[in-house]
């Protein structure tokens, strides 16, 4: 269990704050992901790899989390605490002003559409895993993506940037 | 002929521009991946749009890795939970050898064939860092071994793109119609070695053992980026 921790706690409680937008509630999210996978680790039959199986734990538990909460929609005193920590003082100044506005339009998309977009881009999972984790069809994985980077583009397009796409 | 692109925003988007951010994150079967590099090959719109997807790939991978890492207290408090448990055997480790079989059988052709390329050349390097460790410091002396969680093998699995440290790094990926041979001359040609490899042919080498300016570091990307064999090159701490 030390080294199953060890290897996914990272990602899980990233992926786990990304949904609930706050670190005590996900750290405490993660301490339940991994409590659930020591109590039920004879379940897991290796069809999917350990971890889509933590991701998708993880994200019933921080719907769950989000449900008893009262503040679901986006709280831009969380939107902004999350997006001032990735600020980076070493970017280059053009590239800094498109990195910080893409990352600031990312943290104001729709949960399902932060999540999908996590999924795909920083957790490098496939469309079926996506659709594992998420529990919807592979077609709609694929066109929820679509709407999200559209979503995002018009975001980033009343910021005054454009990109060449849309 | 339609292009593959869809320039009126109100019609439905193709089944290749959708899977443009797979194949930006290499995990596309070998298939789909051929489908999606012909069509950038002759779309130039497509490719326009896969350069923004690229753009949002690198950003997402900054925006996860800027926030950071639980604290001690999750730990604490998993482990004084399990501690609560009534006693059982955990059974994550039944049939090891299925699930191994399983995830190899889940890569798709390409990631497999560059992980096996590059794993291959990562092996000879480690067997000569090894063995020049081993001939530089033979003293006699022996050390018991033990479970710690600082050991590589138990270090958190996360994708770092966000401060700069020497030495340079960066995740580079490669294009598939890259060979071995052409991998071992890029780090010959870069003084680079392979410092970790990562899921979705992505892997991070290092380049020397000095810092660079930022300046450097830029000019050492772009000319990645340049490479034939090279479809992704971003910094990584």
């Amino acid at each position: 269990m030390q080294v199953l921790y060890g290897r996914h706690h990272v990602r899980v409680f990233r992926f786990g704050l990304r949904l609930v937008r706050d670190e005590q509630v996900a750290e405490d999210l993660i301490s339940e992901v991994f409590l659930d996978v020591w109590r039920q680790a004879g379940k897991f039959e290796g069809r999917s790899a350990v971890s889509t199986w933590l991701l998708a734990i993880t994200r019933f538990k921080a719907l769950s989390a989000l449900r008893r909460r009262k503040d679901v929609e986006l709280d831009d005193e969380a939107a902004n605490a999350i997006e001032d920590t990735s600020d980076d003082p070493e970017v280059a100044v053009q590239k800094k002003d498109t990195s910080g506005a893409l990352r600031k339009c990312m943290t104001a998309l729709s949960p399902e559409h932060r999540e999908i977009v996590d999924l795909v881009y920083y957790h490098e999972k496939s469309v079926e895993e996506v659709a594992e984790i998420v529990g919807i069809p592979e077609n709609t994985v694929k066109t929820r993506l679509f709407y999200a980077r559209k979503k995002l583009a018009e975001l980033l397009k009343a910021a005054g940037l454009e990109r060449g796409w849309p | 002929m339609m292009a593959t692109s869809k320039k009126i925003l109100e019609q439905e988007p193709s089944e290749i521009e959708m899977l443009l951010p797979w194949h930006a994150a290499g995990t596309l079967n070998a298939r789909d991946a051929r489908r999606v590099d012909e069509a950038l090959a002759r779309d130039p719109e497509l490719a326009r749009q896969y350069a923004v997807i690229r753009e949002e790939y690198a950003e997402t991978i900054h925006l996860n890795e800027s926030l950071g890492a639980p604290s001690a207290r999750a730990m604490a408090k998993l482990f004084a939970a399990i501690d609560g448990e009534p006693v059982r055997k955990p059974s994550l480790s039944v049939s090891l050898s299925a699930r191994t079989s399983e995830f190899f059988a889940r890569l798709s052709p390409r990631t497999l064939a560059w992980s096996a390329s590059l794993g291959a050349v990562a092996l000879l390097l480690q067997a000569g860092v090894i063995g020049a460790v081993l001939m530089k410091n033979q003293t006699g002396s022996f050390q018991t071994a033990s479970l710690s969680l600082n050991e590589p093998s138990a270090a958190p699995i996360t994708r770092d793109l966000s401060s700069s440290v020497a030495p340079t790094r960066a995740l580079v990926r490669s294009a598939p119609e890259a060979r071995i041979a052409d991998i071992t001359a890029l780090l010959d040609n870069y003084q680079a070695s392979i410092v970790d490899g990562a899921k979705g042919g992505m892997f991070r080498l290092q380049f020397g053992n000095k810092a660079m300016s930022k300046d450097e570091v830029a000019g050492l990307l772009a000319r990645l980026q340049r490479e034939k064999i090279v479809s992704l090159a971003v910094a990584t701490p």
